[in-house]
């Protein structure tokens, strides 16, 4: 073995490789299938940036997975997996409606958005908060009770929509819509009202919230006394215990900020876009969130480029469907799939040649 | 009377034929998870084996081949969560998921490449399927009182795959427990180290366990794609590769006590259908959503240690290093 990666190897270069045989995999998979490839690629980017609207579906895709990908990297700095993503931002939706049902009669919009996008974060972090309280005093992993949780959360979103919050005098598994001055306004109507040309979009403002997400994890994590005690607890619990982490209530902390995360999900997905609590509106995306933060190695400036890239992903895969008989959608599960497994738990494949390929060039004497 | 007896015996036999691919998972993850490796793809190979066995079951026409097909694609993806988690000692976690994803993905994408009906195979005709087997003398018994329902409705008339899953539990008994194989496979979970210095290679014992992993968790999707139901749905596996995963811990990685905690997610399963809308004395109506929680909700009940602890092997999820 030689010695440690470059810097520039390591946050640069390796992430791009593994990306790389990722999509190598997938097209091989596309040409399997007997499609080009290269022309399926071509298909997606034009999906996702050219055609009117797209470039705003793929920002509104984006927005979902800074959220989710940021709840899973908070964790995983603290050493902790939360796989519970999908859960946490469901149960946020129910946050968001639990605000919203109660309050649009009475409240004006400016009042109830605040309150809902506070519900979502409460309601997702409440949802974290047991598997959290498991771990740190009873010892079950966080793995599997989130994993628990996500199928505990779906059955109490279907049993909730189809009984007590589904709307009056209809049986679609959904609820009432929310009052419209109390959704967050969605850019193509902000565009229209000053006067632009805007096609339309679920893009929404909750994208501002998103950056604002992404930048407040960057201050938590690094330049905050807390940040420090929870990368210490993830660097060697032992050394934190030393040292005078109180374990247990960092775990628990570090779990509810990471389902908080999760849940405000549900602003940009419920409050913006839908308007209304619909079942299965997390769709997935908080297990995208595991691909985003594995590809963005869990730093914010990171989850945002590959936000963007799933973000592209999903809006062009979309176009998929109606470009080939023989393709769908479901391609950009594969390269999902695909980037977790090299990103993730494949990455350090190339460590070992890499850092022979990076060495310095010092010529051992050549046997003869 | 022997109208409650015989339906209680058909209760029990539709728990049976649910919690038969749960058994072959909650298996499967058994060898894994006893060697060492941590499985939460059981999923995603489930869902993988129910589409190749139902794909290729109809394209041959012989629902062995699609068992064949369903055990080759499983064990495949196993062996790629091996190559992550064994070869090059990745995140098993992350391999899991990864492997869930994948499977997800790439049964619809190669659905609609093979057959162009939106994901799913064409619906199978009788001959590619497992058929139920009537066991011997069934009909003639079936007016015995007690016992002859018993034979006739609980024990007789199920496809064979159901037979295999009740003779899988013995059979993992006996290769854990009493066979030096398994007493390896067992120490490459609980001290790795140990294994290593009296010259087995954990590595090969650990592949192994995860190829046991694939074979069975692609019988268990044959069973759900060309047994239990008759042709691939996406997303057919359901949620079932995790409840296996649950029973598993309820059992506490032991092979009988895994079976009952099978059976006791297959009941839940089989009650949920049949309670929906019936009003029950005291509780009054309960929501079939409820019932179909109730195996995560005590999955996790028992894993905070408030009946029983539920121990895992000691070296689970620890990739083995070799001393140099």
């Amino acid at each position: 073995m030689s010695g440690p990666l470059p810097r520039w190897a390591d946050v640069l270069v390796i992430p791009l490789i593994n990306v790389a045989l990722a999509f190598l995999v997938a097209g091989g998979v596309v040409a399997l299938i007997g499609e080009n490839p290269l022309a399926a690629l071509r298909v997606m980017i034009e999906g996702a940036f050219v055609y009117p609207g797209s470039l705003g579906y793929t920002l509104y895709y984006a927005t979902n997975f800074v959220f989710t990908g940021l709840a899973v990297a908070v964790a995983f700095h603290a050493r902790l997996f939360n796989i519970g993503g999908e859960g946490q931002a469901a149960i946020g939706g129910l946050g968001v409606m639990a605000v919203c049902l109660t309050l649009d009669p009475y409240l004006p919009g400016v009042l109830v958005i605040p309150l809902a996008i506070l519900g979502a974060a409460l309601f997702g972090g409440a949802w974290a908060f047991l598997p959290g309280f498991l771990q740190a005093t009873r010892g079950s992993h966080v793995v599997i009770t989130t994993i628990m949780f996500n199928f505990i959360a779906a059955g109490i979103l279907v049993w909730l929509l189809t009984g007590p919050l589904i709307r009056p005098g209809q049986s679609t598994p959904q609820t009432r819509n929310i009052a419209p001055d109390a959704t967050i306004p969605t850019v193509h109507e902000i565009a229209r009202a000053l006067g632009f040309e805007a096609s339309s979009s679920p893009l929404n403002l909750s994208i501002l919230l998103a950056a604002a997400a992404a930048f407040g994890v960057w201050v938590l994590i690094w330049r905050t006394p807390f940040g420090f005690r929870l990368r210490t607890l993830g660097e060697s619990e032992p050394a934190a215990r030393y040292a005078g982490v109180p374990v247990p209530s960092m775990v628990v902390a570090t779990m509810v900020i990471s389902g908080a995360l999760a849940g405000l999900m549900a602003t940009n997905a419920v409050l913006g876009a839908q308007e209304k609590l619909v079942n299965n509106f997390t769709a997935g995306f908080g297990f995208t969130g595991i691909a985003v933060a594995l590809m963005g190695r869990a730093h914010p400036v990171g989850i945002v480029m590959a936000s963007l890239l799933f973000g592209a992903l999903y809006q062009g895969g979309t176009e998929l469907s109606f470009a080939y008989s023989t393709l769908d959608r479901n391609m950009v599960l594969v390269l999902q799939g695909l980037i977790i497994l090299f990103s993730g738990a494949l990455a350090h494949m190339l460590d070992g040649p890499l850092s022979r390929l990076f060495a310095p060039r010092r010529r051992l004497p050549s046997t003869p | 009377m022997t109208e409650a007896w015989i339906d209680a015996m058909q209760i029990l036999a539709s728990t049976l034929r649910l919690a038969t691919p749960l058994i072959f998972c909650a298996m499967a993850g058994m060898f894994s998870e006893r060697a060492g490796v941590v499985d939460i793809g059981l999923e995603g190979k489930l869902l993988m084996g129910a589409f190749a066995a139902a794909a290729v079951a109809s394209l041959t026409g012989s629902p062995w081949a699609g068992l064949g097909a369903a055990i080759f694609a499983s064990v495949a993806l196993a062996l790629v969560h091996g190559f992550a988690c064994i070869t090059h000692r990745g995140d098993h976690i992350v391999s899991g998921v990864a492997i869930n994803i994948l499977a997800s993905g790439l049964t619809v994408v190669i659905g609609i490449a093979l057959f162009t009906m939106g994901g799913q195979t064409p619906p199978l005709d009788r001959a590619e399927r497992f058929r139920p087997i009537t066991l011997p003398f069934a009909d003639q018994v079936a007016d015995i009182p007690v016992l002859g329902p018993l034979y006739a409705e609980l024990l007789s008339g199920h496809n064979i795959l159901v037979y295999a899953a009740l003779a899988a539990v013995p059979l993992a008994s006996i290769v854990l427990f009493a066979t030096s194989f398994g007493l390896r496979l067992r120490a490459a979970g609980e001290a790795p180290e140990a294994v290593d210095s009296a010259g087995y290679s954990v590595t090969w014992l650990r592949y192994r366990a995860v190829i046991i992993t694939g074979v069975l968790c692609g019988i268990a999707g044959a069973y759900l794609s060309t047994a239990h139901g008759g042709g691939f749905v996406r997303e057919m596996s359901a949620g079932k590769g995790y409840i296996a995963l649950a029973a598993l811990i309820f059992g506490k990685w032991r092979p009988v006590p895994t079976l009952f905690a099978c059976l006791l997610f297959g009941v839940l399963e089989s009650s949920a259908a049949r309670l929906s809308g019936v009003s029950l004395p005291v509780v009054g109506q309960i929501p079939i959503e409820v019932i179909l929680i109730a195996p995560y909700v005590l999955t996790v009940i028992l894993l905070a240690g408030f009946f029983g602890r539920a121990i895992p092997p000691r070296a689970l999820g620890v990739p083995y290093v070799k001393e140099r």
